[in-house]
């Protein structure tokens, strides 16, 4: 009984990292820098610095770095309405920009790791795939 | 002596602060603006990317993650029956355009990204369909941009007929600006013109080239926002975002190359250089550049005359600073530019509806009426 406990429990950890291949951080951050060039920039700038009143900054952003669960559901399912973004208030609509999870943990990995933007915590596809609308 | 001297200052004035600002003129003003506001028609919408009236109080609207809404004195219903819509980047639901005999036979047209069934990536394409109350019927695909991509941009696309019975739409350059723009062979960065069963004019500039995209109208276009034909001559004019700095108006011309990427007024989002060529040879100069970009979309020339001062004027929205951009044209030039509506929000859309009044498509907010005191 134990040894198939023991056997399920491999397998389950198993089937966990072939459903999420996790690739190094390094690799997800040049990735995420491609996804950032096509999906990001055209508002965020690439110096992340957004534009102030229009596009929040993703540049030393206390909304960012202290939600960020709550900034990949952002990502992953949209944002509208106001938030506060380093005292200043936005109220514009960032659609779903149709990422897959891997490639939302590309693009916050290198969010989270560019301009100073540093991140000890590596986003995962698993826990993109975790949060819910 | 003296006059020399200040011929010279004056000169070196000139250059200095030629090389100061590069703002394309003329320098945009911003009028008072207590003369203009704006009426609600519908609300509720987050980025209502195209519409079409059916009459004074009835009109078609899309919203970009795919919806698209028939709107009746201000209440939206939504149609069912929209083709699948590839959600990606900049793509989605995008123009809707009524066939100039929908009166008599309900077709409608519209621009969608799509990813067909085992595609990977997708591509611009055009449907029409027929309407119902609130339900299409008959989708039909027309033209689908290849190859596709997972690229996320410039999809285009903006529907307009000419006064012959054309149809004309655009796909951009779909991320891919080194290759698709200036070749025949491929789609994206392209005006392309149909018949309005979708079928190829015969007199299409590229139908005797070899491998050429037959549909092809224009080329060298990077991103086509904004399209309208000109009331009076009857010319199909078009805005189009640049890189930074270097969005367009040009006066979309057949067989025509518009030049982009190896032209251009704009330089790359980081600031480096894409080309020191300004002009080339067999390539078409914009009408109007702006440096630096509005981000415009939209294009609608006022030609009714319920306001008062604007009849002839172009109007195009922008995205990026938020406003409605009134442009004066005097003897083929843009002599004055200025902002109205400042800080109404991302204005997508601009059209003159059958009352002749300018309804806008602002992103967050939905349909607003512009309306002169």
């Amino acid at each position: 009984m134990k040894v198939l406990l023991g056997l399920m429990g491999l397998f389950i950890l198993f089937e966990g990292t072939w459903l999420f291949q996790n690739k190094p951080l390094e690799q997800s951050i040049a990735d995420g820098e491609e996804i950032y060039q096509d999906f990001c920039l055209q508002c965020h700038l690439d110096t992340g610095k957004g534009v102030s009143g229009v596009s929040p900054p993703l540049v030393e952003s206390d909304y960012l770095m202290n939600n960020i669960d709550l900034s990949i559901r952002g990502v992953k399912y949209g944002l509208s309405g106001p938030i506060v973004v380093n005292g200043e208030e936005y109220d514009g609509v960032m659609q779903n920009q149709g990422l897959d999870n891997e490639e939302i943990a590309d693009v916050m990995n290198y969010i989270l790791n560019s301009w100073g933007n540093k991140s000890t915590d590596m986003i995962t596809e698993e826990r993109v795939a975790n949060i819910t609308e | 002596m003296k006059k020399k001297f200040s011929a010279l200052l004056y000169l070196g004035i000139f250059y200095l602060t030629s090389c100061i600002s590069q703002e394309n003129p003329p320098e945009i003003k911003t009028p008072d603006q207590s003369n203009y506001s704006t009426e609600t028609i519908v609300d509720g919408i987050d980025v209502p990317w195209g519409m079409d009236f059916i009459s004074e109080n009835e009109l078609l609207v899309t919203e970009k993650k795919g919806i698209l809404y028939r709107v009746l004195n201000g209440k939206k219903t939504e149609v069912l029956g929209l083709p699948e819509i590839y959600k990606r980047g900049q793509g989605g639901l995008l123009d809707v355009a009524l066939h100039p005999d929908f009166k008599n036979n309900t077709v409608i047209y519209f621009t969608a990204s799509a990813q067909l069934e085992g595609d990977t990536g997708g591509n611009t394409a055009l449907y029409c369909a027929k309407l119902n109350d609130n339900q299409l019927s008959e989708v039909k695909l027309l033209y689908k941009g290849t190859p596709n991509t997972k690229k996320g941009q410039h999809w285009g696309s903006r529907i307009v007929f000419d006064y012959q019975g054309h149809l004309f739409f655009g796909i951009g350059d779909r991320g891919n600006r080194d290759v698709n723009p200036q070749d025949l062979e491929r789609d994206g960065g392209k005006i392309y013109r149909l018949n309005l069963d979708g079928s190829i004019p015969e007199d299409n500039p590229f139908t005797n080239k070899e491998g050429a995209k037959q549909a092809v109208y224009s080329y060298g276009h990077r991103n086509p926002q904004g399209m309208t034909v000109h009331p009076k001559t009857g010319e199909i004019w078009e805005n189009e975002h640049g890189p930074k700095g270097g969005d367009e108006i040009n006066i979309i011309l057949k067989g025509k190359n518009f030049g982009w990427p190896v032209i251009t007024y704009g330089v790359n989002y980081s600031g480096t250089s894409i080309t020191d060529k300004r002009a080339m040879p067999g390539m078409e100069q914009p009408f109007y550049y702006w440096v630096p970009s509005i981000a415009p979309s939209g294009m609608a020339f006022s030609s009714s005359g319920v306001y008062r001062k604007w009849k002839g004027d172009l109007f195009v929205g922008s995205l990026k600073f938020k406003y409605l951009e009134r442009l004066v044209i005097k003897r083929e030039k843009i002599v004055k530019r200025e902002k109205i509506l400042n800080d109404i929000g991302r204005v997508r859309n601009v059209k003159e509806g059958p009352d002749g009044y300018l309804y806008l498509g602002v992103e967050g907010k939905g349909i607003l009426k512009v309306v002169y005191k």
